[in-house]
């Protein structure tokens, strides 16, 4: 078991009062606080191995080469990839999905093509597809969701069909923390000749990550929802599809050899091995120190830890909050189903109004849409509150919140 | 001369149907400027003295203790900043 309050111990923010109100932060879908051993690595990164990687022979760079190497085998390993050539590091989920749209998608999709997506997407998942359709012309479709948030697999079979190329799915909603059955839609999908991408910012912090298991064929994260820096994220993708796909950035880095043929007036470009050949430019060294930091510290906690604690923790705030008739939750009440997020409004208020509420007592939660809007319009909701939980919440921090919310009614 | 400015950090509108702005006051000016909105403004009801439902003209509007507002159903932020100057100066 996962005791939260001697994790605390490892995060110097939590010494922070908010309003004179010890904090308590509860935003963590949108990021996550950071250890001590994170900062640390970040610092030792700067004062000790600072250097650009690759190419150049002297010391600094051998170890900065080697930190950074050794950052994408450890992401490799949490999620049981086949070795760093599988690990392409990204800005975060967005970037990712990103490189996998104008990499593979400018070059695959086509007008009689489709890409199917859901409703509980966020926006990060639809807008890059949308945009794509503009130059290619193919059709972006939507696998509807029941009313308590979860995937409608019935729509998802109806939606896909042998001219869906790509299926796109959150593995946890950002809005209900659901856990869609991936490893289900996987199999539906190769079974069409489709590849998956799943968005897995919300999954790959909270749940144990089996990459092979699930056997997906994209998968991308965030390193700052995982205890990790900022700016740093991954994605994964099977060996054979990355070699496939043209790369998305090009400059340093990513070529083996530009040549100069004096005949043609031209350049040749051979590319480098992967995963650099998608690593242009100079990458996020120090980024990628912290995320292998954030990683081993996760580790170190235990993945089933995590995901239980936040079951205990998700069951103890829904039963407290349903306690209350004016708060409103959305999404399914049943802890297993879910991550610990859970979305609600008080009657009468608006979401930011809560959160405004809350903040005056320390308290940080979010409001809006979350960036999933077309979900918000399908449950006909203005925008909701957001709390979602983490491997330092406590139960303590749970009544201090209920109580408040009671007091604002 | 003082302005809208000389009192606020920040101004955001919010996400979600509702565009809402949250106004968040500078922390050094916090204090005067809570007090210089409840002179102008009128209190529908405050919680523990630390939120202030107020109104002003047919602006509605919450104040936090802490320095933060939330205005409602504004046509834009050319109306806040009007609406702004109007309680602060």
């Amino acid at each position: 078991m996962l005791d939260p309050h001697r994790i605390r111990e490892d995060f110097p923010i939590f010494k922070r009062k908010i309003n004179n109100y010890p904090l308590i932060y509860f935003d963590n879908a949108a990021t996550t606080q950071k250890p001590k051993q994170v900062i640390d690595a970040i610092k030792d990164f700067y004062e000790n191995h600072n250097a650009n990687v690759h190419r150049a022979v002297y010391t600094l760079s051998q170890e900065s080469s080697e930190l950074y190497e050794n950052a994408h085998e450890e992401v490799a390993k949490f999620i049981n990839a086949d070795g760093m050539e599988e690990i392409i590091f990204v800005r975060g989920t967005t970037e990712a999905i990103n490189l996998v749209a104008y990499a593979w998608g400018l070059h695959s999709l086509e007008s009689e093509n489709e890409v199917l997506v859901t409703l509980t997407e966020h926006h990060s998942n639809i807008v890059p597809w949308e945009n794509l359709s503009k130059i290619s012309r193919f059709q972006v479709k939507y696998a509807d969701v029941n009313n308590d948030g979860t995937l409608n697999y019935e729509s998802f079979e109806n939606a896909i069909s042998h001219k869906t190329k790509i299926v796109c799915l959150p593995h946890v909603s950002n809005v209900t923390g659901v856990i869609n059955d991936v490893k289900r839609v996987a199999e539906i999908a190769h079974d069409y000749g489709s590849l998956i991408l799943v968005d897995a910012a919300q999954s790959v912090p909270h749940l144990r990550v089996d990459v092979k298991d699930l056997d997906v064929d994209l998968l991308a994260f965030s390193g700052h929802k995982m205890l990790g820096p900022t700016g740093i994220g991954a994605l994964y993708g099977k060996r054979e599809i990355l070699e496939e796909m043209e790369p998305f950035h090009g400059g340093g880095s990513m070529i083996k050899e530009v040549t100069f043929n004096t005949m043609t007036k031209r350049c040749s470009i051979s590319l480098n091995d992967l995963p650099w050949k998608f690593e242009g430019g100079t990458p996020n060294i120090c980024g990628g120190v912290g995320l292998m930091a954030a990683v081993k510290y996760l580790k170190d906690v235990g993945m089933e830890n995590v995901k239980e604690h936040e079951k205990i923790l998700t069951e103890y705030a829904l039963r407290r909050m349903q306690e209350h008739e004016k708060i409103m939750i959305y999404g399914p009440k049943d802890a297993s189903l879910k991550c610990g997020i859970l979305p609600f409004n008080v009657e009468g208020l608006s979401s930011h109004d809560v959160a405004l509420f809350l903040d005056s007592y320390g308290i940080m939660i979010r409001s809006g849409f979350h960036c999933a809007q077309p979900l918000h319009e399908m449950f006909k909701l203005k925008s909701t509150a957001r709390a979602s939980f983490y491997i330092y919440n406590t139960r303590e921090e749970i009544d201090r919140f209920v109580t408040l919310l009671k007091e604002i009614e | 001369m003082s302005a809208v400015e000389d009192y606020v950090a920040r101004i955001e509108e919010t996400c979600g149907e509702e565009k809402d702005y949250v106004v968040t006051f500078k922390y050094e000016k916090g204090n005067e400027t809570v007090q210089r909105i409840l002179k102008k403004a009128q209190m529908k009801k405050s919680i523990s003295r630390i939120i202030f439902e107020l109104t002003f003209g047919n602006v509605s509007f919450r104040l936090y203790g802490t320095g933060k507002a939330i205005f409602r159903n504004l046509k834009d932020k050319e109306e806040l900043q009007k609406v702004l100057a109007d309680l602060l100066l």
